[in-house]
């Protein structure tokens, strides 16, 4: 049996083919191990610091918000090595891989961030990389594809399907279920079967640590909202995880809403997805009437995905957390608008937690205090958006 | 509805193993697949694994991947799959069939729907990949309450602890893994099932039915030398609808050809 609990209320769970139990238990009881083992704790949080550059900033904006009553802040994640959060929980995953006696990595990949993360955590550690991704990704994304390389990583295409992020998923769960042995499967959200979604969740939680302490010296207060983006969910539900017990701090997740909700073409699988079970976990997901996946859609690759984590399906349902979507050209709005009011350059993704903060400030009629999870910078994105909004910027 | 226990009985008073192979429901369109399963048991096939196609199989291999796309590109849906099956059990009202598919295929209207629904098409056992024994109660539940037989997968790596409650919960007959990885017959089979297969006797099991990775009679063979009580074959009989999409009835008598041998394989000296 499980040892540490694995749905979240009704969500969750380990729905993976009975091969991949074993490696499943095996990694669960690896993490409760080093949970309890100084020399684990000592070694990640030495990594996190001197290696990724944590802690991160808070950036109290100057310019972008003009109600005086609100005071906007930004987690700096963008500043964190690799160029995103990713790397914190990927770090973890890759002592934990060790500590199994595991030589190989398996990951997936999307935008090409987790793959960015795993690539150098892989390169500092002495493991082999290899990592799937979509071919239509790969071609969106050929910078990271380099960057990878460049650390050492095999990237693999990956045709089948829709040859996106969900296809790549089945990919690397495919070649676990070969190479348990010696492969660890570094999932790179905090989604999938038990018990990723909570491994995930402890190894990006000091984002929230840190916000907690850093607003407390700043303000002498909590914040009243934090704010962040959700594809799988892992950089909202690590700058959560910290608050979840405390409801006077409001936690919104902002999901994509692509084209619009109204069109077929959006990733907003809290707000307008069904229950299902998708990649191990019963969560939301999108798919039509006779439970066959639907493909999603983002201006931003790593919300681009038809699942999203079970805690956050959970916290929608019990209400603890607040999911809203927002559009390509919202998110893109913003994207722009941080860059010129305050010379940051965001991820698409992080630009749709943005774009809804923004949204908050304006109606604000009381003093408040909002944190954005600023999960990545946008230095990957610069292909992708010069090609929408290249003559507009150029003029 | 015993229709594994008569069929396993039978086998042994013929000193035979079972001979089962898989196609995909729908592969490649409605009406050629009735006729694929038609002659797989025409051709001597003592019971079939029949899936359903599923968008995100991730327990398989590029043989049964293309298959579920080919289907789903033809518009195969699970009422349809329903349908065809309901043709093939009026048909042939002995042979035991299962359905091997995917958790969600399942969830989607309901698990206690999705049961009724099967055991109205004639559906015997009902094995889904992405449900391991830890999930699978609701799953049992429905089952034990239409009358279906929940089947259970046994791999390799398996703890002696675990194969103990496969054993204890799977009914009709139990799936034991050749080998780790994906379905596909790019790889063999390649353990020594003898010590999986005891412990599973041992501890009373439905009869064990190899797969993964088996695409000879000389697999067949071994497998029932090495005590399981019959063999499924699924990505070498997909491999020749694949390789003859353009010409049926080509197709058919390879289908027939293969069947006959890997049956020939299942008696015992």
């Amino acid at each position: 049996m499980n040892k540490l609990e694995s749905r979240f209320g009704e969500f969750g769970g380990m729905y993976v083919p009975e091969l991949l139990v074993p490696a499943l238990d095996q990694l669960e009881q690896a993490f409760i191990d080093a949970r309890e083992d100084a020399s684990f704790q000592q070694e990640f949080t030495g990594l996190l610091n001197d290696y990724a550059g944590r802690p991160t900033p808070l950036t109290l904006t100057k310019n972008l918000v003009s109600n005086p009553l609100v005071k906007l802040y930004l987690k700096r994640e963008d500043l964190l090595h690799g160029g995103a959060h990713k790397t914190n929980q990927v770090l973890g995953q890759a002592l934990l891989t060790k500590r199994m006696g595991k030589t190989e990595v398996i990951a997936e990949t999307g935008a090409g961030q987790h793959g960015v993360a795993t690539a150098l955590a892989c390169a500092l550690l002495g493991l082999k990389a290899r990592i799937y991704m979509g071919e239509k990704d790969v071609e969106r994304q050929a910078p990271n594809v380099f960057r990878m390389r460049l650390m050492g990583a095999e990237v693999i295409p990956v045709s089948a399907g829709s040859g996106t992020l969900k296809d790549a998923v089945n990919e690397a769960m495919r070649d676990w279920s070969a190479n348990y042995d010696k492969a660890h499967y570094l999932l790179g959200t905090a989604a999938g079967p038990h018990p990723f979604p909570t491994i995930v969740r402890e190894f990006h939680r000091m984002m929230g640590e840190e916000i907690r302490q850093q607003v407390m010296d700043k303000e002498g207060r909590l914040p009243d909202a934090l704010i962040a983006c959700v594809g799988g969910g892992s950089n909202a539900i690590g700058m959560f995880a910290d608050f979840i017990e405390q409801p006077e701090v409001k936690l919104i997740g902002v999901e994509p809403a692509g084209k619009g909700l109204h069109t077929h073409l959006h990733g907003a699988t809290i707000c307008k997805g069904s229950k299902g079970i998708l990649h191990g976990s019963h969560t939301f997901i999108m798919q039509d009437q006779e439970g066959q996946i639907e493909e999603s859609y983002s201006v931003s690759a790593g919300l681009d995905y038809p699942a999203v984590g079970p805690q956050h399906a959970h916290l929608a349902q019990t209400g603890r957390a607040e999911y809203v979507a927002v559009t390509d050209e919202e998110a893109l709005h913003a994207f722009q608008l941080l860059a010129r009011k305050e010379g940051i350059i965001p991820a698409l993704e992080s630009s749709h937690a943005l774009a809804h903060a923004l949204n908050m400030a304006d109606e604000a009629e009381q003093e408040t205090i909002l944190v954005v999870n600023l999960s990545g910078r946008g230095d990957k994105d610069l292909a992708h958006v010069t090609k929408i909004l290249g003559d507009e910027v150029n003029g | 509805m015993d229709r594994y226990k008569t069929l396993f009985k039978q086998l042994n008073e013929r000193k035979q193993g079972a001979f089962v192979p898989f196609v995909m429901i729908g592969d490649p369109d409605p009406d050629t697949s009735f006729e694929i399963i038609c002659q797989l048991i025409d051709s001597g096939a003592d019971a079939l694994e029949l899936g359903f196609p599923y968008s995100d199989p991730i327990a398989d291999g590029p043989t049964i991947q293309k298959a579920a796309i080919r289907a789903l590109k033809e518009g195969a849906t699970p009422p349809q799959c329903f349908e065809i099956l309901t043709k093939v059990r009026a048909l042939y009202p002995d042979i035991p069939f299962g359905l091997l598919l995917y958790s969600n295929l399942v969830l989607a209207k309901g698990i206690e729907t999705f049961y009724q629904r099967a055991r109205d098409a004639g559906v015997d056992s009902i094995l889904i990949a992405d449900v391991p024994l830890r999930e699978v109660a609701p799953f049992k539940q429905a089952a034990d309450n239409t009358g279906i037989e929940q089947i259970l997968i046994a791999p390799p790596n398996a703890s002696d602890e675990s194969l103990k409650e496969v054993a204890a919960a799977s009914t009709g007959y139990t799936y034991v893994l050749g080998r780790a990885g994906v379905t596909g017959a790019e790889t063999d089979a390649n353990l020594d099932a003898r010590a999986l297969l005891n412990k599973l006797q041992q501890a009373n099991s439905a009869p064990s039915l190899l797969g993964f990775g088996i695409s000879r009679p000389e697999q067949v063979k071994q497998a029932i030398v090495e005590g399981a009580a019959g063999a499924i074959s699924g990505s070498a009989t997909v491999n020749i609808i694949e390789n003859n999409l353009h010409d049926k009835q080509q197709m058919l008598n390879k289908l027939s050809d293969f069947v006959h041998a890997m049956k020939a394989a299942t008696q015992k000296d």
